[in-house]
């Protein structure tokens, strides 16, 4: 299949508008006769379930949670990028667009990252409106803050609750909809398959996880707002929840993955203590606004740390490498979140890493203490200290905080077109579910703002599209793909309970994830990547003949879920590899060690790989082909990306 | 052991779990025993290791609910040793760790304890009556687009700070755990005081206070008699001045609004 990104003609900042007009509309009588499924109720699938109700369309929507509140977009941090320019200092719909292109290390589409700043204002209309406690000045405007990569101040922010204020006030959108029956909700609901009905997206089916009742829906379009896939490496900062299935199966059914290898590596978490360690926290990255990045001058202060012959503070300032600072005097310690994980990599590769481990360098607030007081620190940050001391006992007030870079996020995901339409005609993929803004490394605060974006503002318009184009005669699940589909997962969920092996789905995960983060992770290489791909493939066969799941199949039976979930991160961590192998160049948060300039950076081959990679499945077992979309740059000129 | 503590002693603690096939089984408390808990542990890090140990020797695992472990989603709901989320204040059961307790402890883990959240399996009970209260009126009734800029609309830095207070609120349930009616006063009232302090929320002030109670009332929480343990054992420190307001507003909604339902 020839990919068609379906990109409008003309001027940049004309595309969208010009698309608004041209697409398709359907008449308001009209839009109660399509049924459209959201699955996932994040920042993404519950913007979107929303909206589409409120246009009129009849809108089921899934989610594993209890709630559609309990979705992973409630734990982001630090804020929400907007173009609003209230602060006066320079920004503009173009500049957001351009750091947002530059961040992503020139490899995502310019007119999908323009759109994206240009409603990202509305965004924040929004959620005033629906009543979000946004920070304010005195006088009682809105508030913003820095994030790394921008040098402009345009993140609005909850202190260092954002998601969660963001989430809930899409979720009372959704949660109005639902009171007026517009939206039936399905909770405890696990999208387990897609259904295909000539070609097009036709439903899903459905594992309900408290009766283990598996069902048929269907409808005229679907949407995937299922978020991303970094709980592949099992530690990472995703809830434990996170996995994905629903795209993987999508994926089988012919949407075309894209990009798999770009996953984003947060500097700023809280190192791991043990084996047991179930999960990564992340510190906002807004810490790094005011805290100061550094590791001992030495490797032998370095090491007389780690065996607690000295303590951090009497460490004196002399001897202290604030190494960001040193190496990128114009961003400091904001530069973009590869940057900066790189930087401590090398720092404990060098052997100057701190903690009891060697992997942890500092962030140390004793400068802003000093400035405004440990109050004034409190007011921006409290809940994040508070968490800090928390998980690790120390008090962020007194000692530098000690962090290192975990896995939190994926730029790669479900390839879609401008309309976020994936290569399967009527499903759609919305937020962290698809590949589209990000390019190889997203920016701080860019998360929420996409999310939302595809939700309020893009996917209304597009969807229409789709729909008035399609009969408004009713969908049901008589066709014989339901019952194939039901019957596909049913054995599916039969075999894992039939193999009554020897290891736990948590072994097994365990195990990919040690090998997804030692050579796909921060730095890769080709023979490590090689070395990987063999291990995944000899873990997954293990995995189908030795996994143990206890109990059935018609009960609340956590484990099963489990299984089933790392069962799919088996097979994208092999395709993930793939991706990684082939991409011979180093860009945002996939540095492959062969390619690199002399000081370490990443070094970018846009002559032979200005493409976005979307992986056709062929079939188990059987190696993906690989589509390449071209990537054209009109309005900004391709650089070395320089934080200096 | 990168922790603060490197050289804590890993600890044996008895569990004493309450164990319930389903919705509609007989319930009881069954005794585990764990060993080398270390103390840098997570609780919930804790039963991940009881649950492995459970599979291992073919045993049902526990069922609980949990997600995030950051103290944000309020997924995680355990009743342990008689307190919402255990012994340390201010913290959810995710983040709550094992530091806090000491070698040879025995810990008694229940769920949420009532009628309003019936019990899934084990630990796990539906808290969907939450869902139904905030369907029942808490929001601000704009659709998507048309509304004002973000800045139309001034609203002092201490207003905003204390709706922001009381939108911090989770949902995890611990208030009604924690109070002797099963009361869901907290959870109401801090949506209530958010929209009710902001200007976006006046609009509809009076129908979302009415409408939200009545939907408590009717998911059979219980009455709220104003002893506060509620407030003392929230996770987030939701306060109880959350409450007075929600009264506040409800008898000045009876007394002058035209919803005569």
């Amino acid at each position: 299949m020839l990919l068609d990104s379906k990109i409008p003609e003309g001027p940049l900042a004309e595309k969208w508008e010009k698309h608004k007009f041209n697409v398709k509309l359907v008449n308001p009588a009209n839009k109660r006769k399509y049924d459209v499924i959201v699955v996932g109720t994040g920042l993404a699938g519950s913007s979107a379930a929303a909206s589409l109700a409120e246009l009129g369309y009849n809108v089921k929507a899934f989610t594993y949670h209890d709630s559609p509140r309990r979705a992973h977009s409630i734990a982001a941090q630090g804020g929400i990028n907007a173009a609003k320019n209230y602060q006066n200092d320079g920004d503009s719909v173009f500049r957001l667009f351009y750091d947002t292109i530059k961040g992503g290390d020139y490899r995502a589409r310019e007119a999908n990252v323009y759109r994206l700043a240009q409603v990202s204002v509305n965004i924040i209309d929004q959620c005033v409106a629906q009543g979000v406690p946004f920070a304010r000045e005195y006088g009682g405007l809105l508030a913003n803050r820095s994030f790394g990569g921008a040098q402009v101040s345009r993140t609005f922010y909850a202190r260092g609750q954002t998601g969660q204020q963001l989430l809930l006030g899409a979720y009372s959108a959704l949660s109005r909809q639902v009171a007026y029956g517009k939206v039936k909700l399905y909770t405890r609901s696990e999208m387990l398959d897609l259904v295909m009905v000539d070609g097009v997206a036709r439903g899903i089916v459905t594992r309900n996880v408290i009766t283990g009742e598996i069902e048929n829906h269907a409808a005229h379009a679907v949407v995937l707002a299922t978020g991303g896939y970094g709980n592949v490496f099992y530690l990472s900062t995703n809830a434990k929840l996170c996995n994905v299935t629903a795209a993987w199966r999508a994926h089988k059914k012919g949407a075309y993955f894209a990009n798999p290898c770009f996953t984003q590596i947060h500097p700023t978490c809280i190192p791991v203590s043990g084996d047991y360690q179930s999960k990564l926290t992340l510190m906002s990255e807004s810490l790094r606004n005011d805290g100061r990045v550094w590791v001992p001058n030495t490797v032998e202060l370095a090491e007389r740390l780690r065996k607690g012959e000295i303590k951090v503070n009497d460490i004196a300032e002399a001897d202290r490498d604030y190494f960001l600072e040193r190496k990128y005097p114009a961003f400091g310690n904001l530069v973009p979140r590869d940057v900066a994980s790189r930087n401590a990599k090398q720092m404990c590769d060098e052997g100057r890493g701190v903690g009891s481990t060697g992997l942890a360098v500092y962030l140390d607030f004793a400068e802003i203490i000093q400035r405004i007081g440990a109050d004034g620190v409190s007011q921006k940050y409290g809940n994040l200290f508070a968490m800090y001391e928390k998980i690790t006992g120390e008090d962020p007030y007194k000692m530098p905080m000690r962090i290192y870079p975990a896995v939190h996020y994926t730029m790669g995901g479900l390839w879609v077109d401008y309309n976020l339409q994936t290569t399967i005609p009527g499903l759609y993929a919305t937020g962290e579910c698809n590949f589209s803004d990000h390019g190889a490394n997203r920016l701080g605060a860019s998360a929420l703002m996409q999310g939302l974006a595809d939700g309020y503002f893009v996917i209304p318009y597009t969807i229409g599209d789709y729909l008035a184009q399609t009969a408004p005669k009713p969908v049901d699940t008589q066709h014989p793909a339901f019952a194939e589909a039901k019957a596909g997962v049913q054995a599916r969920t039969e075999q894992l309970l039939a193999i009554k092996g020897t290891r736990t789905p948590d072994q097994f995960h365990k195990a990919l994830g040690h090998i997804m983060w030692e050579y796909c992770g921060m730095a890769r290489n080709a023979e490590g990547l090689r070395h990987a791909k063999t291990e995944i493939q000899r873990l997954r066969k293990e995995f189908w003949s030795d996994v143990r799941v206890v109990g059935t199949g018609e009960e609340l039976n956590q484990t099963l879920e489990k299984a089933g979930r790392v069962a799919d991160f088996l097979e994208l961590g092999e395709l993930m590899v793939d991706d990684a192998l082939a991409r011979n160049e180093s860009c945002g948060g996939h540095f492959r060690e062969e390619y690199q300039t002399p000081e370490g950076e990443a070094l970018r081959d846009d002559e032979n790989f200005a493409y976005v990679a979307a992986w056709e499945y062929q079939g188990d077992n059987q190696p993906e082909k690989l589509n390449k979309e071209d990537l054209s740059f009109e309005n900004v000129k391709l650089t070395q990306r320089s934080y200096k | 052991m990168a922790g603060s503590n490197p050289n804590a002693k890993p600890m044996n603690l008895t569990l004493n779990v309450w164990r319930q096939a389903g919705r509609h089984a007989e319930g009881k408390i069954v005794e585990y025993k764990v060993k080398d808990i270390s103390p840098e542990m997570s609780f919930l890090e804790m039963l991940d290791v009881l649950n492995e140990d459970l599979l291992h020797a073919g045993q049902d695992p526990v069922a609980f609910d949990h997600d995030c472990r950051e103290g944000i989603c309020g997924s995680c709901d355990l009743f342990i040793n008689g307190r919402s989320h255990g012994p340390e204040k201010g913290t959810t059961t995710c983040q709550l760790h094992m530091r806090k307790f000491s070698d040879g402890d025995t810990i008694t883990i229940e769920p949420w304890r009532a009628n309003a959240f019936p019990v899934n399996k084990d630990l796990s009970v539906d808290r969907s009556a939450f869902d139904r209260i905030i369907q029942a009126g808490g929001y601000v009734s704009v659709n998507t687009g048309g509304v004002p800029d973000g800045n139309d609309i001034t609203i002092p830095k201490e207003i905003a700070d204390r709706a922001f207070e009381a939108a911090t609120c989770i949902g995890c349930g611990a208030c009604v755990a924690a109070c002797k009616n099963a009361s869901a006063m907290l959870f109401v009232s801090a949506k209530v005081s958010q929209l009710a302090l902001l200007p976006q929320g006046h609009a509809e002030r009076k129908t979302r206070v009415e409408n939200m109670v009545a939907q408590m009332d009717k998911e059979g929480f219980g009455a709220c008699s104003n002893i506060g343990s509620c407030a003392a054992e929230c996770p987030v420190g939701i306060s109880l001045e959350n409450i007075a307001m929600l009264n506040r507003e409800f008898l000045v909604a009876k007394a002058t609004s035209n919803n005569l339902a």
